[in-house]
């Protein structure tokens, strides 16, 4: 057999070179405006030497309130992501191309986008002016803007399904919502599932950042201890984090799988 | 009420047949647009098909036999023309009649590749049959009572299924997704099948199953059954009557019995013919466009 290769093509590779070179000159631009500086890590290394020092000896004093403050910021994770869940349902599918027109799609977009555009510490902020210090603005923050991401994925998985069987639906004579029910919602439940879980333990994390500018949980520690020094502590707190979002993960994967 | 219900003077004998959910194409037309070309997948068909009957749609791929399908209940727009069923709009000069539901939920379709929820299970599929007649909060909650559960099972031991209603549809077989399907137009009470290629992706033994499952609930409940085939042998076998698409028109329309070669030739042989023109060789027309040699004996 002769097999034929296909011709070497100039223009693909100019392309190809052209693309690289785009590539790194834009990750040389980066370079400057993220100011990155690897000499910093070694010139300092002393600081790292006694931030690493500091680690080694775990300080247990608090562990109890630390434990507490973690239980808060998982009651704050998990509020905040069902709250996000029932408002990213509708949203959701507003939001898709294959369920609503334009005109409800384009304002139920721009609406998530607004909700995603704004990071959970300026909610958090907003919402203690609001309702004051403490976990409620925390979890408020999650809320809003887990919405907006949720929303967002939501509607992507509805894009991709398969549309044969929700037109086996309606040829029976069924209404819209009937048709989401019984066609859209079967298909997309093990993706939307698996994305609020995963969502639930993005929000533990954030959950322990918010506590940093005073909006309840795990943040509030983390940061009073680092800005004392208090290396040892600041040791434990992550360590029980680190646990924490493991221990999620592990349950969320049974989760998932039961679900699929 | 049908024009002219007044002044006929089998004006009611006639509002009792269309309620009998008789079909009525009038001049139905398409035009598909694909780039810059434009399609003709209908060209003025004209079509009555009487409650009761059970009618092959043949033709090659592309004739416009699924196109016409999807038009008689008004999950496809045509460009002019009308499609009434039973006496109620489907479709009108490319508009959808507004109740279009209501002509649904008497009109059952399955479909090629049976377009089931295949995470949902067999009986829920089934069920969701008779959504058109459950209060709106039964439905979305899927609370189905004890009554319409048995009706569910009723429908699928009618196809031989009962066995595997929990399941998921989706562990299913094609035959057996098919004869669901089926169940589902049951469940649903519908006084007319309109049968998408349903046996297109189906091994012999499964798709005589379920064209012996259409025609005993055409013989058995009266019920009206379209079916579009590509497949000769099986529209001679169970359909008296059948209409052949080429082209988006209707080139035969009577019963089966009276279709010869010359007319096969007619509905798939052009393409094949000037194939066999072009490479000019006595190449056999492909099997699936021949009819069997004991199907035609048998006319």
């Amino acid at each position: 057999m002769n097999h034929q290769l296909p011709p070497f093509s100039w223009t693909n590779a100019l392309w190809h070179a052209g693309f690289l070179l785009a590539f790194a000159a834009l990750m040389a631009w980066a370079w400057h405006g993220a100011r990155l500086d690897p000499l910093l890590l070694l010139t300092n290394a002393g600081n790292s030497y006694e931030f690493a020092q500091g680690f080694l000896k775990p300080n247990f004093h608090d562990w109890r309130a630390y434990v507490d403050e973690i239980a808060v910021t998982l009651h704050m994770a998990l509020w905040g992501t069902v709250l996000a869940v029932v408002g990213a349902v509708p949203l959701g599918l507003l939001a898709a191309a294959n369920i609503a027109p334009w005109w409800v799609r384009q304002p139920a977009r721009r609406l998530l986008d607004a909700l995603r555009a704004i990071n959970e510490m300026v909610f958090a902020l907003f919402f203690m002016v609001a309702v004051g210090l403490g976990p409620f603005a925390g979890t408020l923050a999650l809320f809003v803007h887990t919405t907006g991401i949720l929303g967002k994925l939501f509607s992507e998985v509805v894009e991709s399904i398969d549309q044969r069987p929700v037109e086996g639906i309606r040829a029976t004579g069924a209404n819209r919502l009937e048709e989401i029910v019984y066609g859209v919602i079967p298909q997309v439940l093990p993706m939307w599932i698996s994305y609020a879980l995963y969502r639930f333990e993005s929000n533990v994390r954030s959950a322990s950042v918010v506590g940093m500018v005073g909006a309840g949980g795990i943040g509030y520690f983390l940061n009073e201890s680092v800005r004392s020094y208090d290396y040892g502590a600041t040791a434990v707190i992550m360590g029980l984090i680190v646990i924490t979002v493991v221990a999620i993960d592990v349950v969320s994967a049974q989760v998932r799988k039961a679900t699929l | 009420m049908p024009p002219g219900h007044f002044f006929h003077p089998t004006g009611r004998m006639r509002v009792r047949q269309e309620a009998a959910m008789d079909i009525a194409v009038d001049g139905l037309c398409k035009t598909f647009r694909s780039g810059s070309r434009l399609c003709c997948a209908l060209h003025q068909i004209d079509l009555r098909i009487r409650a009761g009957e059970m009618v092959a749609l043949l033709g090659s791929s592309g004739s416009g036999k699924s196109t016409l399908m999807r038009h008689l209940n008004g999950l496809a727009l045509g460009d002019c023309g009308s499609v009434r069923i039973g006496g109620l709009d489907v479709q009108h000069r490319g508009r959808i009649h507004g109740d279009v539901r209501r002509v649904r939920a008497q009109v059952g379709m399955i479909f090629q590749q049976f377009n089931l929820v295949g995470r949902l299970s067999v009986a829920t599929n089934v069920l969701a049959g008779m959504l058109h007649r459950l209060p709106l909060w039964r439905s979305l909650t899927m609370r189905f009572t004890r009554a319409e559960r048995l009706a569910a099972l009723d429908a699928l031991d009618r196809v031989g299924l009962v066995e595997q209603a929990w399941q998921r549809a989706s562990t299913l077989s094609g035959g057996q997704q098919q004869r669901a399907a089926i169940a589902r137009t049951l469940v649903q009470k519908a006084r007319l099948i309109l049968g998408d290629e349903p046996i297109a992706s189906l091994d012999p033994e499964s798709a005589k199953r379920v064209m012996d499952d259409l025609a005993a609930i055409n013989r058995e409940d009266g019920t009206t059954v379209v079916v579009s085939l590509h497949q000769v042998d099986f529209a001679l076998a169970y359909c008296p009557r059948t209409v052949a698409l080429r082209a988006g028109r209707v080139v035969f329309d009577g019963p089966s019995i009276e279709i010869t070669p010359e007319i096969l030739r007619e509905v798939y042989g052009g393409d094949a013919a000037s194939q066999q023109r072009a490479v000019g060789s006595s190449r056999i027309v492909r099997p699936a466009h021949s009819p069997p040699a004991a199907a035609v004996a048998a006319v």
